[in-house]
């Protein structure tokens, strides 16, 4: 069915055949059509990354099997979302081990992406959970797994689908006694001080983010509320409870005006964000669906955004240069550019995937509504700050870089060609991402 | 492929020695436009205009050759610019026309058809092959450059407005017949431009140079906006102007010519 899709941020429409399969089978036989595709999720990539103009988009939604739990490692498929994971996994005791900021992901998308959650600094990305997975490729489906065909493994963690359709994934989850966290909270007054606390003290925590305000100058420039918490077991808890998130009880019904959203108004959000949050709080007890997807609540929310729709602004810089994340702050709050809260974190380190996105040290992810007409360059000057600071931006949410900074954000570049080379010689998987980034021609 | 702002990569320029479009495709090239495809009349004035867009980082450039008198070579003339360009066609600029001069055409029929071809049934004609290409590659986005005399045809320059209102409003149909397809297309309408189609008028009120066109172009590329004003204070003078009275509307015509 011919469909116009568009990423998260709601920007370069395009107009692709999208096509449904239901089984590995049915995969392998779109792929072998030889047709020019890419495989799409749920959409949240913030681009252009999961549609192809005048292309094949295969929906994974097809592909959603849950299995049973065996001694903590479940067998997925691709098209299930953490979400229907979560839900089905939960009361039996087992969580996801590592979440985006919405559980309306894909697994598939998941390994598209190799997403991080709060826990990177701890746990790692994805990638590290995955025990195994099954890719469709033009030169046949394959079993890789870290042991078995690494190299296609890791060069497929990160590479936002262009090796292959992920069919299903064998995936380690995390033990839980409840469905609570156990939260501290502290305010800062300034970017200088959460870093010096995040960087002191992360390692007491499994999960850590810090909310940043990028638009508030002076004095409080740079506050933060830092969240950091564990998983309560059933002594921090009267009743040990695993029932399951609900889901979004508040549906944005149409687009918002594309004003809605301005320098004024998002600052107030800012605002009631810090003020909202305790000074110092301690061994809070929250659902965790409320810590780890407070969006959630609320579908479709980047309708609010208008029709004018947005694009996000995610980087990380190894540690020895954490003194870019100043920089960019500093950029952003002098440029006066409207910008949500600033989501910080600290990253452990990368794992072998060539176009996996996190290194150790600091990332930061910006929403920042479109409208500025200084803000394309600006976000150029951003990527050259980046750049000299050894980091990179995000692929799942990029939606604006130019091709040339892709291989010095990505030096491993060539590794991931390499191995795309192998199993899809032609580039018969490409996305408008691939296309505007050089990463694969058509 | 286009970014997020509508900045495009790969861009196709109908009327590329148009000093308006060449103000827009250098801020294009200093964004990210790296292949240029230029058709125009005049051979010479193209290569300046290629290498103008060079200097503002385009990589590639070339050309392709039309009379705008004939608008049986408006099809050929866009697929072969599509066909140079090698990959996806990003933007597609439409900006042919020529003023022609009221007072010596308005009684010659010869004069009268020619100004019509060049600012409607050319532009008109290339539309519809670059609709078809455009739906076919499934996404993209065209930018024709209109006038804020499309508006209200008036006494003093009802010709070149006339076929500029034919055009504008073809391009209305056009917008919303694209729905759905991927394909967004915009209409450029600007006031008084000082350019070298425009040299020798009076300066009217709202008067511009190129360069400040191009920017509202390149804000209204990341918006979507349908029409595109220039300055954006002629939203408003056109809406005043549409409702002037038709006795009130001519004497304020002959006000301003005389």
């Amino acid at each position: 069915m011919r469909e116009v899709l568009v990423g998260w941020g709601g920007r370069s429409p395009a107009r692709s055949s999208v096509c449904v399969p239901q089984s590995e089978d049915d995969v392998a036989r779109a792929v072998a059509s030889g047709d020019a595709m890419i495989a799409r999720g749920l959409g949240r990539s913030y681009g252009d990354a999961a549609q192809l103009s005048a292309g094949v988009v295969l929906s994974n939604r097809g592909l959603s099997s849950i299995g049973p739990v065996v001694d903590g490692v479940v067998t997925v498929g691709a098209g299930t979302s953490i979400d229907e994971l979560v839900k089905s996994t939960l009361p039996q005791g087992w969580f996801v081990p590592v979440t985006p900021g919405t559980r309306q992901v894909t697994i598939g998308g998941a390994v598209a992406a190799d997403v991080h959650g709060k826990n990177h600094h701890v746990d790692g990305s994805f990638a590290t959970h995955v025990r195994s997975m099954r890719l469709v490729t033009p030169e046949g489906t394959l079993q890789l797994s870290p042991s078995n065909e690494p190299e296609l493994f890791w060069a497929t963690m990160g590479a936002m689908g262009l090796t292959g359709v992920v069919s299903s994934v064998e995936l380690n989850l995390t033990r839980v006694e409840t469905n609570q966290m156990v939260v501290d909270t502290e305010r800062h007054n300034g970017l200088e001080s959460v870093m010096t606390e995040m960087r002191l003290r992360d390692g007491d925590y499994r999960y850590s983010v810090a909310w940043v305000d990028c638009m508030t100058t002076g004095r409080a420039k740079g506050r933060s509320v830092l969240t950091r918490a564990r998983h309560a077991t059933s002594l921090d808890v009267n009743d040990a409870r695993l029932d399951p998130p609900t889901s979004a009880r508040v549906a944005i019904p149409f687009r918002a005006p594309s004003h809605l959203l301005n320098t004024w108004s998002v600052r107030a959000f800012n605002e009631l964000w810090y003020r909202r949050a305790p000074r110092r709080e301690s061994a809070a007890l929250v659902p965790l669906g409320t810590f780890f997807h407070p969006l959630d609540g609320v579908s479709d929310w980047n309708l609010l955004y208008g029709k004018r729709g947005f694009v996000q602004y995610q980087f990380c810089v190894p540690d020895e240069h954490g003194a870019a994340v100043a920089e960019v702050v500093e950029r952003l709050t002098r440029a006066k550019v409207t910008s949500f809260l600033g989501v910080l974190k600290r990253f452990g380190p990368a794992n072998p995937a060539p176009l996996s996105f996190p290194l150790k040290g600091w990332t930061l992810a910006l929403d920042l509504p479109l409208g500025a007409a200084r803000l394309p360059r600006l976000l150029d000057e951003l990527d050259a700050v980046v750049i000299a600071a050894k980091g990179r931006v995000y692929l799942a949410k990029d939606s604006r870089l130019a091709p040339e900074h892709v291989a010095e954000m990505y030096p491993r570049l060539d590794e991931f060609l390499k191995a795309k080379a192998r199993v899809d010689p032609k580039n018969q998987f490409t996305s408008d991402l691939a296309l505007r980034l050089a990463l694969a021609g058509r | 492929m286009e970014n997020a702002f509508g900045e495009p990569q790969n861009v196709v320029v109908l009327g590329g020695t148009s000093d308006i479009a060449r103000a827009i495709l250098q801020r294009l090239c200093a964004a990210r436009t790296r292949s240029v495809v230029l058709c125009g009349r005049d051979a010479t004035r193209l290569l300046d205009a290629g290498a103008d867009a060079t200097a503002h980082g385009a990589t590639s450039v070339t050309s392709v050759l039309f009379n705008a008198e004939e608008p049986h070579n408006a099809a050929a003339t866009v697929r072969e610019a599509f066909e140079k360009m090698h990959g996806h066609v990003d933007l597609v600029i439409v900006a042919i026309g020529a003023l022609g001069e009221q007072r010596r055409d308005e009684d010659d029929g010869d004069a009268v058809e020619r100004l019509i071809t060049v600012n409607f049934t050319w532009p008109g004609a290339a539309l519809a092959e670059v609709r078809r290409l455009l739906v076919a590659q499934g996404s993209g986005r065209v930018l024709v450059i209109s006038s804020i005399a499309a508006v209200r045809t008036r006494r003093s320059g009802y010709l070149y407005a006339s076929a500029k209102a034919g055009l504008d409003n073809m391009c209305l149909g056009l917008a919303d017949s694209l729905r759905g397809t991927g394909v967004t297309l915009q209409i450029l309408r600007p006031g008084v431009v000082r350019t070298r189609m425009s040299r020798g008028l009076p300066e009217r009120p709202f008067t511009t140079d190129a360069g400040d066109v191009a920017e509202y172009v390149m804000r209204a590329l990341a918006t979507d906006d349908l029409i595109i004003w220039s300055p954006p204070i002629l939203r408003y003078v056109a809406f005043a102007i549409r409702q002037l009275p038709r006795a009130f509307w001519r004497r304020l015509d002959d006000a301003l010519e005389r």
